[in-house]
């Protein structure tokens, strides 16, 4: 029912969408950090462009990774230089635009989450002679668990679905850079394709429901006690 | 040796407070919003205070030109809600700050049952005793119980006392011991600090400050009262009486289920006793003491607080202004204290 042409789509929206969860995590947990954090000076303006993606159409963030991240772009031209790594019209480049597509959203369960955890807590670990540090490692994070579970899946279900960043940052290269939904698109232009067109739109169903129990069971996992 | 010395502006709220706590258990005793909790939190750290001074053990924790950080000040603190790590089990909860002492804390709170379970899973008053374990596993300078009692029902602060008063019995641990409860302050503290709007009003050796005068009209008619310590002499088990045997004569007051021998600490509420001029005859009460007035005073309201002294040991009454006028008692007389058996009777 699925064309073999459209294996690799399949294949690289999971790495895509592995690769952005696993490297904007670490991230979206540090920046949830800081924002949970009362008052300090620039965390409006933080908040703000940490939303940015959320807000902008997904053209425009396209546009503007292109503008920043292509080969010609400042940050492109720097990256290509020192490391000679070219994010543009690259599988890299679709994973740079799925993870900041999904960013505000792990962002936001995640420090929904560490607000949640009883300051209290954080209090009397302090007593106990743990630094602040400590105090983050062996409390805040555990207590933390489901809302990065939550964040991560929402990340990750985001990045698997992320079309209009994409596609302007990175094309629609069948192989190289074409994902599900850019497959699903370009299958809808050609006459004939309904097939497997059903098949893409299975398969995401699948992996979205999928994800979905896998953080169900990891947050159950997380809680059970 | 603790030396506090704290001033915070919290609002309208002023706390401006000194006192210094030797070796045992001092206690801070006020009405709610007295500020005791500020107080603590100024002392732990985790409020920085205006200005002041904070030493503990001869070690500066805070000053003009030092704020030492909570972690760093080695104090263990209980709060008045356990406050365990909910993902860690007992165990875990206990080693967080050290494992000093592991077995005699273990022991001395009866925690090897608890050990495999998670705080959602254990009693408040199971909850609280871990509280104090993991307090003491970090092997403070000094303890800060912020009303540790206070959220537990009768049978479960009787759970955890014996084991505080284990604890000053037996360690050399300066406790400060903040609390709203009178009888709780009587049971087990060695010296009182009153606290009133932010202010300390009183403090020292608890005897001295329990039998002060001034205490009447700083702790209210319900709960001014002297503390003895007295010895069990007797048990009278037909008549259900236990008697006991103070510097300055004995008392018979209901069944008290201790050993002879042991030595109780009695709070003798100022309103409980009864002053006569002359020894009365042909009266219920059993407890009849001579003793001498060392001190009258009489406030603005209708009470007057008569500082009595029987041997050694001082006593507080409060009797009405018109009483005190009617019997023309005058400091040096020699009288008769008629105290209330019931009232005496130590809780448990």
């Amino acid at each position: 029912m699925i064309p073999e042409a459209v294996y690799p789509a399949i294949i690289l929206s999971l790495q895509i969408a592995v690769v952005a969860t696993a490297c904007a995590l670490p991230l979206a947990i540090w920046i949830a950090t800081l924002l949970a954090r009362p008052q300090f000076w620039g965390r409006n303006l933080l908040n703000a462009v940490v939303h940015l993606p959320l807000v902008l159409p997904p053209v425009v963030t396209g546009y503007l990774l292109l503008v920043g991240f292509g080969r010609q772009g400042p940050i492109g031209a720097w990256l290509y230089d020192w490391f000679g790594i070219t994010l543009a019209f690259r599988w890299t480049g679709a994973a740079l635009a799925a993870g900041i597509m999904g960013f505000p959203l792990m962002v936001r369960a995640i420090r929904l989450a560490i607000e949640a955890v009883d300051p209290k807590l954080a209090e009397a670990a302090a007593m106990l002679g743990a630094s602040r540090l400590r105090i983050f490692v062996t409390v805040t994070v555990p207590l933390t668990i489901p809302g990065i579970i939550a964040g991560a899946v929402l990340g990750f279900a985001k990045a698997l679905g992320e079309f209009g960043a994409t596609i302007t940052f990175v094309a629609a290269i069948p192989g190289q850079t074409q994902t599900i939904p850019t497959a699903i698109y370009a299958l809808l232009q050609v006459p004939g394709q309904e097939g497997a067109v059903v098949g893409l739109v299975i398969i995401s169903v699948t992996l979205a429901i999928g994800a979905l129990i896998v953080s169900e069971w990891l947050t159950r996992r997380a809680v059970r006690r | 040796m603790i030396r506090v010395d704290v001033q915070k502006q919290l609002g309208a709220f002023a706390l401006d407070a000194q006192f210094t706590a030797p070796a045992g258990i001092t206690a801070i005793f006020g009405r709610s919003g007295a500020g005791k909790s500020s107080l603590i939190r100024a002392i732990a750290g985790l409020m920085t205070p205006d200005q002041g001074q904070v030493e503990i053990a001869g070690r500066v924790l805070f000053d003009t030109s030092r704020n030492l950080a909570p972690h760093r000040r080695n104090l263990g603190v209980v709060f008045q809600e356990p406050r365990l790590f909910p993902h860690m089990t007992v165990a875990q909860n206990l080693c967080y700050g050290g494992r000093h002492d592991w077995g005699a804390v273990i022991d001395l709170l009866g925690l090897a049952p608890l050990l495999t379970r998670y705080p959602a899973k254990l009693s408040g008053g199971e909850a609280q005793r871990v509280a104090l374990g993991r307090a003491l596993m970090s092997n403070p300078a000094a303890l800060l119980l912020d009303e540790p009692l206070a959220a537990l029902d009768a049978a479960r602060k009787e759970e955890i006392l014996p084991y505080i008063e284990r604890l000053r019995d037996d360690a050399n641990l300066p406790m400060i011991y903040v609390s709203h409860d009178i009888a709780e302050v009587a049971r087990i503290a060695t010296s009182l600090v009153l606290l009133d709007a932010g202010r300390v009003t009183a403090s020292g050796p608890l005897e001295d400050v329990l039998s002060s005068p001034s205490s009447l009209r700083l702790l209210g008619p319900r709960d001014a009262g002297a503390v003895i310590s007295a010895t069990i002499t007797a048990h009278h088990t037909d008549d259900a009486l236990t008697i006991v045997a103070f510097d300055g004569g004995t008392l018979s007051l209901p069944h008290i289920p201790r050993d002879i021998g042991q030595i109780l600490r009695l709070r003798i509420p100022a309103q409980d006793i009864i002053l006569a001029a002359q020894k009365p005859i042909g009266i219920s009460a059993r407890n009849i003491i001579p003793v001498k007035i060392t001190d009258i005073s009489q406030g603005k309201g209708p009470g007057a607080a008569v500082k009595l002294i029987a041997g050694n040991t001082p006593l507080l009454a409060r009797i009405t202004g018109a009483s005190l006028r009617d019997m023309d008692l005058s400091v040096g007389d020699d009288i008769y204290a008629i105290i209330k058996a019931t009232a005496v009777a130590p809780k448990g």
